[in-house]
């Protein structure tokens, strides 16, 4: 038989087939078209924006044309020229007259810090300037000569760079466009990327030890018992996030409850009461109860459907009963271990609110850093660059789970 | 193998019972030995106790009271894994996650059983069972009855003494059903194994067992081979529960050890058989089996009282004619003939009397 099965009438069965659908699927079509729309401007284009924002920040080369333009004709390397510097003034001249010399001082002090006040009082002067221009900017300020100054300008005289990927990777460029990495004492990202995956992982392994026992609880319990069970477990989601972090505050400080309580049984002395907040501790413990729910769910949905006749069957046939759970129930639920680590590590690697408040300085996550960057620093690029890691880095688990695991095996509820 | 020829007791529950809610008793009193290679099936209707039995054999419920002994060793503290008795449960609990082999391995690696030992027995359960090409599937990739197969292989493959099956065909069609009913007792008959069978099919029962233990309300109601049980039922819940079965209300005229005389609701007198009956002027239940009644008169013993039947309906079922009549004022007496050369057909209205012999007639303890 060549070409596969026909209809009836000698038509292709395939293309039947799809004729006969194809309305069904327009119709299918139409019905989602709202939702579509809906999530392209609310998400893919937010997306796009920001990852867009950390390649993209023209603050310096939309204001300064003039030497963009030379910097545009010379190479890396280059000494600046009286030619550079004239239109150097010109171009300051010009930014300060529209008040962007700010934004120009701004995108360098990114790069170079300590470098928009060089911008700013440059501003001010610039019309009073006269040739030879060289020496009257080394008058104005000595820094003006200083060629990793002028290697920063040039890197940033084009509105698209890497730069920003390299400062959230603990990189910088030197003088000469090498890529090195940042000195000692401004190494941060690195180490925040590493403490927020780390404690992720931890908080992800916390949540999962609790929520089993909890889950096969409320799997085998009678569906009345269960079900109260269950409504327990999702209080929580009742109660405003911000209420829930701030009474493990109550809980955890060093007046608090728990301290109070050790120290009342006599367990601790009352000058060495124990540091749970504002540290790593307070984090991972406040962490963990927020996100508890997230695990328990998709293993109990997994684990509500397994006929108790299995680890009956396994018994029978000679299993000890740590043999039967190990080589029968297990295997059957990693469906919903599987979930339930993939969320709540997805969560807890851009967990925000929390360690912000419970965390200290020893307890924030790459997360505080980056809403630090869009809040007080206003280096939305930076902020986007680290996002945009993050977001690869979460990429590269989802892969490597189904790779690893399988991703049709997730069952999330 | 049956009851008669084995010695001593394999299995034994000794005044057991057990209560789940503290309230009721679920098992009453329950007294029972089974012997070495019997085949004993536990028929009763849903809920009266028959997988709890099973279970606490099996070891995952515990007896509230009394002893239950293996081979002569009492077994309420022994775990379940320890008790080395298979089990073939009604939803055949075939692990989803692994192939059929592996399924039938598990018991053997479990045990500590070298590869190539294992694979040996594995082979040949497989083969038992008909089923040795299908090593590699996955259980949701086999059909109901192959899972039974491989649900009975695995239950057999460590070479248990004892196989508890609860319900093993209840998901099956019929024809399914009684293909393996056949394949499980010459499994049975081959391997001299001790089955222990919950049903709540009578048909499978009777044509399964050595023994059948009829439950009721946490009690044995008879235990007793299948023919005994059919043709001799002591009360009139094991009348009812097995076979179709003609009830007749009356009260005991006169009796003596063979044969009793119950006069009938309606006045009439009929012969019965006495079965628990203690004294004159006593309320009975006749039961008298559909195939037993007769209605031409050379076929009736001499000198037994005869009764007036109204023909209503005749159904013809391929082997066998259907009578329904009205006699003593019930509707639904049923009298069954062979359909055979020279029969004579009965046709709706026509009136005629019928009779039986005192034997297959049994005056019951009335429920
Ligand atoms: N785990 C349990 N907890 C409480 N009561 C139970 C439990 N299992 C069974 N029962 C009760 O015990 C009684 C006997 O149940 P059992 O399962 O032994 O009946 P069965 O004879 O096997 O019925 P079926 O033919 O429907 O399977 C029923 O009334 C049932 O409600
Ligand atoms: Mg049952």
């Amino acid at each position: 038989m060549r070409g596969g099965l026909t209809t009836a009438d000698g038509k292709p069965l395939k293309q039947a087939l799809a004729h006969a659908q194809a309305r069904a699927k327009r119709k299918a079509l139409l019905l989602v078209v709202p939702l579509l729309a809906f999530i392209l401007i609310t998400f893919v284009m937010p997306i796009g924006q920001l990852l867009f924002r950390s390649i993209h920040n023209d603050g310096f080369s939309a204001n300064m044309p003039q030497i963009s333009a030379w910097f545009d004709e010379t190479k890396a390397g280059d000494a600046p020229d009286e030619a550079a510097y004239a239109a150097l003034v010109a171009d300051i001249a010009a930014a300060a007259e529209a008040r962007t010399i700010g934004v120009v001082g701004t995108r360098v002090n990114y790069e170079l810090s300590g470098t928009r006040s060089l911008f700013t009082s440059a501003g001010r002067n610039a019309e009073d300037l006269q040739p030879p221009y060289r020496e009257a900017m080394l008058d104005l300020n000595e820094k003006w000569g200083d060629p990793q100054l002028w290697g920063v300008m040039r890197s940033v005289s084009s509105a698209y760079s890497a730069n920003f990927y390299l400062a959230a990777l603990d990189l910088a460029r030197d003088e000469n466009g090498e890529i090195v990495r940042a000195p000692e004492d401004r190494r941060i990202y690195g180490m925040l990327f590493m403490r927020t995956l780390w404690l992720s992982a931890l908080i992800t392994g916390l949540c999962l030890i609790l929520a089993y026992p909890v889950a096969h609880l409320l799997a085998v319990l009678p569906l009345a018992k269960s079900n109260l069970l269950m409504i327990l477990v999702l209080l929580p989601f009742w109660t405003s996030l911000l209420v829930r972090t701030t009474s493990w505050m109550v809980m955890l400080q060093e007046q608090g409850v728990i301290n109070n309580t050790l120290v009342a049984l006599g367990l601790i002395g009352n000058e060495s009461r124990i540091q749970m907040m504002y540290n790593q501790a307070g984090t991972i413990i406040a962490m963990t109860h927020i996100l508890l729910p997230f695990m328990i769910l998709p293993l109990y949905s997994v684990m509500r459907p397994i006929n108790p006749s299995y680890v009956r069957a396994a018994r029978s046939l000679g299993a000890t009963s740590w043999t039967a759970f190990r080589r029968v129930y297990l295997p059957q639920t990693l469906p919903g271990i599987g979930a339930g680590a993939l969320l709540v590590f997805i969560l807890s690697v851009g967990y925000y609110i929390t360690p912000a408040l419970v965390g200290g300085a020893s307890g924030q996550l790459i997360s505080n850093l980056i809403a630090y960057h869009m809040q007080d620093s206003l280096n939305w690029s930076l902020a986007a660059a680290l996002a945009a890691l993050l977001l690869a880095g979460v990429l590269i688990l989802y892969w490597l789970y189904d790779r690893l695991i399988g991703i049709d095996n997730l069952k999330l509820g | 193998m049956n009851a008669s020829t084995a010695d001593a007791a394999f299995v034994e529950f000794d005044r057991v019972q057990k209560s789940y809610d503290g309230e009721t008793l679920v098992v009453k009193d329950l007294n029972l030995t089974i012997a070495k290679g019997e085949f004993l099936t536990m028929l009763g209707p849903s809920g009266s106790g028959k997988t709890t039995c099973l279970m606490m054999l099996a070891g995952f419920e515990t007896a509230t009271h009394g002893e239950i002994k293996l081979a002569g060793r009492p077994i309420n503290q022994v775990p379940p894994h320890k008790r080395g008795i298979g089990m073939v449960f009604q939803n055949y609990a075939l692990f989803p996650h692994m192939s059929v082999g592996e399924n039938l391995a598990f018991p053997l690696e479990v045990r500590g059983m070298g590869k190539s030992e294992r694979e040996a027995k594995v082979a040949r359960a497989l083969d038992m069972v008909q089923m040795g090409a299908f090593a590699n599937r996955r259980p949701a990739q086999l059909s109901g009855g192959q899972q039974q197969r491989i649900a009975l292989a695995r239950a057999l493959v460590f070479d248990p003494e004892l196989v508890l099956m609860d319900e093993p065909l209840g998901a099956l069609d019929k024809q399914l059903r009684e293909h393996m009913q056949f394949e499980i007792k010459a499994l049975h008959d081959r391997l001299g194994i001790t089955v222990v069978y919950v049903t709540h099919d009578q048909g499978e029962a009777l044509t399964m067992s050595d023994r059948i233990a009829v439950f009721n309300d946490g009690r044995i109601q008879q235990l007793a081979p299948p023919a005994e049980l059919y043709e001799r039922p002591r009360n009139s819940f094991v009348a009812q529960f097995i076979g179709e079965n003609n009830k007749l209300p009356g009260i005991i005229e006169e009796f003596d050890d063979k044969k009793a005389l119950v006069r009938l609701a309606t006045g009439e007198l009929i012969d019965a058989t006495p079965v628990n009956i203690r004294a004159k002027g006593q309320q009975t239940l006749v039961s008298i089996r559909p195939e037993r009644v007769e209605f031409k008169p050379e076929m009736m013993p001499p000198g037994i009282h005869r009764i007036g039947a109204d023909v209503l309906e005749v159904v013809y079922m391929g082997d066998i004619f259907r009578t329904r009549m009205r006699v003593a004022g019930s509707e639904d007496f049923v009298m069954k003939c062979r359909n055979t050369i020279g029969q004579r057909k009965l046709t709706p209205g026509e009136r005629i009397e019928i009779a039986w012999h005192a034997e297959d007639a049994r005056a019951l303890d009335p429920m």
